[in-house]
């Protein structure tokens, strides 16, 4: 006999071509979440080589709600280990970025090598012959919880899984592709950061990202100043699990169709007075915007000339931040650093395309929460989804997404 | 760097506490001029050929050139409020800024250097208002027909993680 709790759970008999509201703001579903999904099979990415360049190099970010810490030991090797002591749960780390010889415990300073064993314990032999640890006590069985670790082209992801097949397999070779295309072969220089909190939940956000259909309908600024329309080449792809997707599109001609007269908000006499600050150079082969998805926490950006991270840490059902890292080459001279930076005003918290997403995002957590059992519709471009398509009036890859949630989940 | 306090300036010959009277009612003026959200006139704080930069103080000091907000003359700011008013959506809100701890540098090679501490406070529909940013401003002043202007603006905030997004100007 089920509970009224149980039929809450149940996904709707249409499948991924239904989003169940209580999937934004159940908690039972969020910690299912946690431990299927971030703390599961997944590679989850942490940060990039070129933020730890020197041996003792430290960073300190999150994969779920887990605070975890991401060095470059004496030995130049990276790992990442969980923030937390192995003694008493305390977290040991209270600054973002820096430079250490050892981990140390502010409480009773336990120390710990930057690849994690357990390496100092005060009075671990007691004080004059009374007390200390019992002889059996053994340290390599008290190291921090060291995480499986890659590092491909410079960027690191990391797995609380021992089994997460190799990155190459997990990304499949058209994500692979699009990844490479943007790090292989390349040395990173970070630009700087940017971190905003959206009162949503986090799925929203990889929704919006694996959503074409709203670029040139809720984006007035692409549409006003020419960067991206509907009727602009588009294709994307999802890898054979649907969990990732890629949206990419390249510049076409700008004509006013009777296509256009559906965008309702079509400014088409805008122009820039700061004409700087959108004068992108075609740098990447092919494609002049390409967002990857990477299951569960990144979002790969390449908008013209501006590139950033965008980790995703979910803070609870009703939140998520958004970690940005922007970054350039080493290669690139200064006025395309210049490029980088002005083209950024796009991005981030302040952003002329990404404030849309945020505002609109809280729009839909504060309308789903009110109605958990009420269900989203997911019927553009039809019922299923192909690993590839060239067009955008399609919700296919958020569909993908949910068939390969569901099975994770178990929903 | 060219010098361009001349015989006729005004702001650069005056006793501190009448030039302190004029930069504090500069900034009343800025900040009630966004408070009142009379944006289309916020550019005409800045001189022409200015920078106007929102950063978060993480980046400022570690050296990253990283913006939130980077306007590179007045055609920048401009575009900022053709989109606060056409093109971004974004919910209602009101923003109440409040400038406070003026310190007032020398007037060095034609700029005064004036730094002061600024709090946002948001306020949302159907929520109770939230101190939205706060930090310093890293201001150079400029004396322009007769006025004070900004050559440079930089809003250093604290608040390393935006509540959500940052639309209006501070």
């Amino acid at each position: 006999m089920s509970t009224e709790n149980d039929s809450m759970l149940k996904w709707p008999v249409q499948g991924s071509k239904r989003i169940p509201n209580w999937v934004y703001s159940n908690a039972e579903i969020y910690e299912r979440e946690q431990q299927r999904i971030f703390q599961g099979d997944s590679w989850c990415y942490v940060g990039l080589e070129a933020e730890i360049p020197n041996n003792g190099d430290f960073k300190r970010t999150y994969i779920g709600e887990r605070s975890v810490l991401v060095t470059r030991d004496a030995d130049g090797g990276v790992n990442v280990v969980e923030n937390k002591c192995s003694h008493r749960g305390t977290q040991l780390c209270q600054k973002h970025r820096g430079n250490v010889q050892t981990i140390t415990c502010p409480y009773h300073q336990w120390t710990f090598s930057l690849s994690g064993d357990l390496v100092g314990v005060p009075f671990i032999r007691g004080v004059k012959k009374q007390g200390g640890m019992p002889s059996d006590f053994d340290p390599s069985s008290h190291n921090l919880r060291k995480l499986k670790v890659t590092v491909r082209h410079g960027v690191i992801f990391a797995s609380f899984s021992d089994h997460v097949e190799p990155l190459e397999e997990y990304l499949g070779e058209a994500m692979l592709a699009l990844f490479d295309r943007v790090f292989a072969e390349r040395e990173l220089v970070v630009l700087g950061y940017s971190r905003q909190q959206t009162p949503a939940n986090w799925k929203a956000m990889f929704e919006n990202i694996k959503d074409p259909y709203h670029a040139s309908l809720l984006h007035v600024f692409l549409v006003s100043f020419g960067l991206y329309r509907l009727d602009n080449p588009t294709r994307l792809f999802s890898d054979k699990t649907g969990r990732h997707a890629a949206a990419v599109s390249w510049r076409g001609e700008q004509k006013r169709t009777q296509d256009n007269a559906d965008i309702k908000a079509l400014k088409e006499h805008l122009k820039l007075n700061g004409v700087t600050m959108l004068e992108p150079v075609r740098e990447f082969e092919q494609y002049t915007l390409s967002m990857l998805t990477i299951w569960p926490n990144l979002i790969v950006q390449q908008q013209s000339n501006t590139l950033a991270m965008r980790q995703l840490i979910p803070k609870g059902p009703g939140a998520y931040e958004l970690a940005w890292t922007f970054f350039g080459y080493k290669t690139d001279d200064e006025e395309m650093v210049k490029r980088r930076l002005r083209q950024a005003n796009l991005m981030g918290p302040a952003g002329y395309v990404s404030v849309d997403d945020s505002e609109v995002l809280k729009f839909v957590a504060d309308g789903t929460r009110q109605f958990p059992e009420a269900e989203g519709v997911l019927e553009l471009g039809g019922a299923g989804w192909e690993q590839q398509e060239d067009h955008s009036v399609t919700e296919s890859p958020i569909r993908a997404f949910y068939d390969y949630y569901r099975k994770v989940m178990e929903l | 760097m060219q010098e361009t306090i001349h015989a006729s300036s005004t702001f650069a010959h005056m006793p501190k506490h009448v030039l302190r009277s004029e930069v504090e009612d500069l900034y009343a003026r800025y900040v009630g001029c966004l408070n009142d959200e009379r944006f289309e006139e916020w550019p005409d704080y800045f001189m022409n050929e200015s920078v106007y930069k929102i950063i978060s103080r993480d980046n400022h000091e570690a050296g990253y050139p990283l913006a939130a907000w980077l306007c590179e003359g007045r055609g920048y700011l401009e575009d900022r409020v053709e989109a606060i008013r056409k093109t971004m959506m974004y919910g209602p809100r009101y923003i109440h800024r409040s400038v406070s701890a003026v310190q007032i540098g020398a007037w060095t090679g034609g700029s005064l250097m004036v730094q002061a501490s600024y709090l946002a406070i948001e306020t949302l529909l159907d929520e109770p208002s939230r101190v939205f940013n706060c930090g310093r401003y890293l201001d150079e002043l400029v004396e322009h027909e007769g006025r004070l202007l900004f050559q440079r603006k930089v809003c250093v905030f604290d608040s390393l993680i935006v509540p959500n997004s940052l639309v209006y100007p501070l």
